[in-house]
């Protein structure tokens, strides 16, 4: 047993070392780097800056170019919010109805669901229909078509959650008169709790990170989002490495934040979809 | 007249409530139609379209329709084939890593190690961050001269690769990138497919005098089948589709030496051929469809008779 112990503590101190290394390393170079001067910063060192200009990187970074990473931080909010909420009901219904109702048409929706999870979105056609219906560059169109891809998975995980919750709920509150849709709103939805915010963390991740929607679908400098300026300053600042850097921090500061306060949902959303899917 | 009108009017009603009763369910299905209707709008004809649009010459003003020819330019040209085969590399190379890594590290970060919680969150977070942002950095890590690898392994001697320069190995530098980010979904699900294993089994081997190679090779990995499963089937459905990371670390190239499918799709995008690109969509798809259905089919069969 001890020797066990004495073990698991090198073995424990040796996996350290490696994550340091192979992990922590990288983040600690995006970092250090963003709190560079521009000249600095283009040596691609390891090292210490100089002198610490983080803060004044951030407010360059933030002011360049008419405000563009700004107004591109406020417009992936707000497509990130829009999309997680429509996505959450919408999914939330169909999950629900599909675990508590025989119907014909289950066979079809479970069919539609493996296809939206396992088929490549077909790009160019989406953007024919998008401009067919008027909403091809728009946040509209944007948010409508990562609700379109996102159902498939949150309705896995709504479905599979559903199911733990016992039918004479629904029963009782039937008989206390309540219409389907306070039914599914009032009684059944504020018990979905957990796995709602299961699914607007894991979601809200995915649409803030997502650059290939944007690419295609969103198009224009009105509407950039945070990804996409992250590209762009790659082709157009090539001497200001620091901003790029700057940038880079700023993007990953969401997610780690959602990580610190959300891990457990996270490592819930993650695994049970995947186990499903 | 009016009686007419109205007679049958009552007995339609009263048609309509006998049934009503039966079917009013507290669960009406009209609860799929707001999801269903953006869903089938963007998603479903889209992919249907894309069907048709493959087979024409499909610019901005008009389509005309030409047969399999997309799909012959996508098997002939070198550009356009070598990224299919980069797509199958790429993908079957990423998918084996991950496993052979997550099952690893999940066995480790399973064990009786200090720092566990801190090691799981560490491994995890990468899956979290921006894959832009991931591949700009590597990019920068990566530079033949400058790049911090290369000079890390200066220092033991070693005269580092050209990572994405040479083009031989371009395709493989971003693989290890993208096993480096996504390695910790494959070890969340081993963790939880390791957890879930009954600890009776590896003491009924150890009366039986089992040794720790034995154990891995005949209950471990027969048991922890599932979660191999979904980790391939998960990193398939990823690596084959993949074009973030490769595309931000290096846009396809050095020349089209890294290009694969997806890249391509965006190629012929942005050049105007959206009949060629669709025709590399619908390519993608049957690729994933072939590689990944099967492979669902046999995961769902084994699940459904570990219910029964």
């Amino acid at each position: 047993m001890k020797r066990e112990r004495i073990r698991g503590w090198i073995i424990g101190v040796l996996a350290i070392l490696a994550s340091v290394i192979v992990f922590l390393v990288p983040f600690a170079f995006i970092f250090l780097t963003a709190a560079k001067s521009g000249p600095e910063a283009a040596d691609f060192q390891f090292s210490l800056p100089t002198t610490w200009q983080l803060w004044d990187n951030i407010k360059e970074v933030l002011t360049v170019r008419q405000f563009v990473v700004l107004r591109a931080f406020i417009n992936s909010t707000q497509l990130t919010i829009f999309s997680v909420g429509i996505m959450v009901v919408l999914s939330a219904m169909i999950g629900y109805v599909l675990q508590r109702r025989r119907s014909r048409l289950n066979p079809l929706v479970n069919f539609l669901i493996l296809a939206g999870l396992i088929i490549p979105p077909a790009v160019v056609p989406t953007i024919w229909v998008l401009q067919e219906i008027g909403l091809f560059k728009q946040m509209v169109g944007m948010i409508l078509v990562n609700v379109a891809f996102g159902i498939p998975f949150c309705v896995l995980l709504f479905r599979a959650f559903v199911s733990s919750i016992p039918r004479e709920l629904d029963e009782a509150a039937v008989v206390d008169g309540a219409s389907p849709l306070r039914l599914f709103f009032s009684v059944i939805l504020p018990l979905l709790k957990p796995v709602v915010i299961t699914v607007i963390v894991v979601q809200a991740v995915a649409v803030f990170n997502d650059f290939t929607g944007p690419l295609y679908f969103l198009p224009g400098n009105e509407n950039v989002t945070v990804q996409l300026t992250l590209y762009n300053f790659q082709g157009q600042m090539l001497s200001q490495w620091h901003l790029l850097f700057t940038n880079i921090l700023l993007i990953t500061i969401p997610p780690l934040v959602m990580y610190i306060f959300f891990n457990r949902q996270i490592v819930a959303g993650m695994t049970s979809g995947a186990v499903k899917g | 007249m009016v009686s007419t009108i109205s007679a049958p009017a009552a007995t339609g009603s009263t048609r309509q409530r006998e049934p009503k009763r039966k079917r009013h369910s507290p669960y009406p299905l009209w609860f799929y139609i707001p999801g269903g209707i953006i869903f089938i709008v963007l998603f479903a004809i889209p992919t249907f379209a894309s069907f048709y649009f493959s087979l024409t010459r499909w610019t901005l003003f008009d389509t005309e329709f030409i047969g399999l020819e997309n799909f012959k330019t996508f098997l002939s040209e070198p550009a356009l084939r070598g990224s299919l085969i980069n797509t199958f590399i790429y993908g079957f190379l990423t998918s084996a890593a991950k496993v052979v890594l997550g099952l690893l590290l999940g066995l480790l970060l399973t064990s009786q190690i200090v720092a566990r919680g801190y090691l799981r969150s560490v491994v995890f977070f990468p899956v979290l961050v921006s894959t832009i942002g991931i591949g700009i950095t590597f990019k920068i890590l990566m530079d033949p001269f400058d790049g911090m690898i290369n000079n890390f392994l200066a220092t033991f001697g070693i005269t580092g690769p050209a990572w994405l320069t040479d083009p031989s190995l371009a395709l493989y530098s971003i693989a290890l990138v993208d096993v480096w980010k996504g390695v910790g979904i494959a070890t969340l699900i081993y963790i939880a497919g390791l957890v879930g294993i009954p600890q009776e089994y590896y003491e009924a081997a150890r009366v039986d005098g089992a040794s720790k190679l034995q154990n891995f090779w005949h209950i471990t990995i027969p048991l922890v089948m599932p979660a191999t499963a979904t980790v391939i089937l998960l990193s398939l459905i990823g690596g084959l589709r993949s074009f973030e990371l490769i595309w931000a670390m290096t846009g396809g190239g050095p020349g089209f030496s890294s290009d694969v499918v997806s890249s391509m799709i965006y190629k012929q995008y942005q050049a105007g051929f959206y009949g060629l690109s669709t025709a590399g969509n619908v390519i993608l798809f049957l690729i994933v469809a072939v590689i990944v259905v099967p492979i669902n089919i046999i995961l769902g069969r084994r699940e459904r008779r570990q219910q029964q």
